[in-house]
């Protein structure tokens, strides 16, 4: 229709060439915090012997969401090992705690501020939108032109997909505190920082559990996905089996995931409820 | 935006502490929206809320509030909703912040305060508050709950856990530290309110409808024990609430709000008995008037008094004079020594041999008296049991004046719109029928 093309191309990879040579250092900095925090996630499941995990993680498990959870993750974890799939299992692990902790480290005081402020919720829920609807793998190309092949940009694409509903959750939890608890909080003298952490956090723990569970679930859901970019694992052995054209193989990797998958969403939803009981 | 009226602590104007008033409010607005001065301009210039909302599209809060609220008085704010009244103490202790005027707290104009001094006066000199919605934290513990005012004030933890459970025991709820919120009926929770309130120990209990979320029984129970609790320990209470019996039976002095205005201030008799205007009036009229009024405030002057010295005839003569069937026989000092009536000593004349002994011995009949601050509802239970009128005593035993059945009967069939003076104007004349029979037994009109 138009003679002019609108050049959003051009405009999108001059910015990022652009910020992959002024922030390089930077990037490289993170890049190697990231990966130390990998690395040091997945020395410790490695170090120690894998029955002593095993067994480790089904009881911390059962403690947290309940015996039932806790032999479901005793015998899936078996499975896992039984397959030979442990390493890579591991390997996926670390890398879905690291992106959660750092999911966690933003997204949880970007929630509070958002709580606080209607300015800032009214800027963060148009970018949360974006970067929630606009498609995951979109994120792996800048990713990986910033930080290289590898497990960091897995961690980097992760974390701005997962993040989202974490701090929609924080935010919507916090403003849900009722009125008068927020009275009582003021009235007895409480400085802002102990009614965040004695009344506002407490009170809306569900709402932020329920945050976590979805930002963790999101988490897992870019495994494959940062598979495609060279971060071993799960995700790179469902991609093996793609290629190999073997279904049994992809199978057995996506069960897997499958079985990390509904550990850790039991596990973070029961802590939610519990805590949400008082008990 | 905080204040220009200077706090002006020292003319406490009618109150009756002499002493400087622990809070003393001046000239507080408190008015929501754009442009407020706006706002306050018209209302000064007499708008009221419902004019300046149409008008201006201010929500008016609180309008030119003055009151001094006392060392010690348990304090009522009452008001349908929407007068004001939770945002008028909500402005105490700065949980609203106030649009213009000040409020003194123990010579500290709390409006004019930093961010961190309002934090050191909401600790040091409230105790918290109390709400009508409990608004206790769901998840910790009874105790956890009760130590939140220490907690925040950095009291070391077994020392609050010490105080919360002295407050915990002050409320009765001994056994019930380690259960939850849920675990608890209302009135318990709300318990745990009050010994929040009680374990911080400062000299202002700030209560909002605390009692009004809990069914009738119970609240009946809890006025009680806060009576109770108030007695031991004389703190300022400021209590809101909608009804008007709670008011009256909890409040030293009671400020009715009408429309973010306070329309009147006063004791609970004063309130009832002297109503500002119409439209305390229809508020107080209907109450139980019988657990508010006192034998003092509807008592009349006594016309007429037999002495120590005066014979059998000297006190017949008397009542003779003032048309009454009987009189009360007092000392030097006006204490009351008796009662005699002309029934008897007639009867005691005609048989003969009369002498001034007798009368102060055996024809002379025990007295009924009364403290003047005895409840009505008592006075009625007293009256009802005999026909003499019912001596009114101070606490010295000297008299004071008389209740009459006729009185009693007026002062509970109406509101008294006319001022204290409606008991009096009963009994002199326009009472219906069925009161003149207790009318003759003492002749009251003159004074």
């Amino acid at each position: 229709m138009l003679d002019v093309r609108v050049p959003i191309r051009e405009w999108v990879s001059t910015a990022v060439e652009y910020m992959r040579d002024t922030f390089a250092p930077l990037f490289d900095g993170f890049a190697d915090a990231v990966d130390a925090l990998i690395g040091a996630l997945l020395g410790a499941l490695q170090w120690a012997p894998e029955l002593v995990v095993i067994v480790a993680f089904a009881g911390l498990t059962a403690l947290l969401a309940g015996w039932r959870v806790g032999v479901f993750a005793l015998v899936g974890l078996f499975l896992v090992e039984n397959v030979g799939l442990w390493q890579p299992f591991l390997q996926t692990l670390s890398l879905v705690l690291a992106a959660q902790v750092l999911i966690l480290l933003v997204g949880v005081p970007l929630g509070i501020l958002a709580a606080r402020s209607d300015a800032v919720e009214g800027f963060l829920k148009p970018v949360l939108d974006f970067m929630q609807t606009m498609p995951a793998f979109v994120y792996l190309i800048p990713a990986v032109m910033f930080f290289g092949i590898g497990v960091v940009p897995g961690v980097v694409a992760t974390f701005v997909f997962a993040i989202p509903p974490l701090v929609r959750l924080v935010n919507l939890g916090i403003r849900q505190v009722p009125a008068d608890l927020i009275e009582a909080a003021d009235a007895f003298g409480s400085t802002s920082w102990q009614r965040l952490v004695k009344v506002e956090m407490p009170v809306a723990r569900p709402s932020i559990m329920a945050g976590v569970n979805q930002s963790i679930m999101l988490n897992l859901s870019m495994v494959v996905i940062a598979g495609m970019i060279g971060a071993r694992g799960l995700g790179a052995e469902v991609l093996r089996g793609i290629q190999r054209l073997n279904v049994g193989q992809g199978f057995e990797a996506g069960l897997a995931v499958v079985i990390m998958a509904i550990v850790l969403d039991r596990v973070t939803a029961s802590v939610g409820k519990r805590r949400a009981r008082g008990a | 935006m905080t204040t220009d009226h200077p706090p002006d602590v020292s003319s406490t104007s009618e109150d009756r502490n002499a002493s400087t008033p622990k809070i003393a409010v001046r000239g507080l607005y408190k008015v929501f929206g754009p442009d407020p001065a706006r706002a306050i301009a018209a209302l000064e210039k007499g708008a009221t809320k419902g004019e300046v909302q149409s008008r201006l599209g201010n929500a008016v809060g609180v309008a030119d509030v003055n009151l001094d609220i006392g060392e010690g008085e348990t304090f009522v704010l009452m008001g349908l909703s929407g007068s004001g009244k939770s945002t008028l103490l909500r402005l105490l202790n700065r949980l609203h912040e106030p649009t213009r005027g000040s409020v003194v707290v123990d010579g500290t104009d709390i409006t004019r305060l930093s961010k961190r001094e309002l934090l050191e006066v909401r600790r040091e000199k409230f105790s918290g508050m109390v709400f009508q919605q409990f608004a206790i934290l769901p998840h910790r513990t009874v105790l956890d709950n009760v130590a939140y005012g220490l907690e925040v004030q950095g009291v070391p933890v077994a020392q609050r856990h010490e105080r919360a459970q002295q407050a915990i025991e002050l409320v009765g709820l001994a056994g019930w530290e380690r259960s939850y919120p849920h675990q608890l009926s209302g009135g318990m929770q709300q318990r745990v309110g009050l010994a929040r309130a009680l374990a911080v120990d400062a000299d202002v209990l700030l209560m909002d409808e605390a009692f009004s979320a809990l069914d009738p029984l119970i609240r009946r129970e809890m006025q009680d024990e806060l009576i109770d609790l108030q007695a031991r320990m004389r703190k300022t209470i400021v209590f809101v609430t909608h009804d008007l019996d709670e008011a009256l039976r909890l409040g030293d002095r009671i400020a009715i709000m009408k429309d973010a205005r306070v329309v009147q201030v006063g004791t609970p008799e004063e309130v009832i008995t002297e109503p500002a205007d119409d439209y305390v009036a229809a508020f107080v009229e209907g109450v139980d008037r019988s657990g508010v009024l006192t034998a003092g405030s509807i008592m009349q002057p006594v016309r007429e008094v037999a002495r120590l010295r005066d014979g059998p005839q000297t006190a017949l003569s008397k009542m003779r004079r003032s048309g009454l069937s009987g009189i009360l026989v007092v000392d030097r000092e006006r204490r009351v020594l008796g009662y005699l009536t002309s029934e008897r000593i007639v009867e005691a004349l005609r048989e003969g041999g009369v002498t001034q002994e007798r009368i102060h011995g055996d024809l002379m009949e025990p007295a009924t008296t009364v403290d003047a601050d005895t409840p009505l509802s008592d006075v009625i239970t007293i009256a009802s049991g005999g026909s003499q009128p019912i001596a009114v005593v101070d606490g010295t035993g000297r008299l004071r004046g008389v209740v009459v059945k006729g009185a009693i009967l007026a002062a509970l069939a109406r509101p008294h719109r006319n001022g204290g003076d409606a008991a009096e104007q009963d009994a002199g004349g326009d009472v219906a029928p069925p009161f003149t029979a207790g009318r003759a037994v003492l002749e009251a009109r003159g004074a």
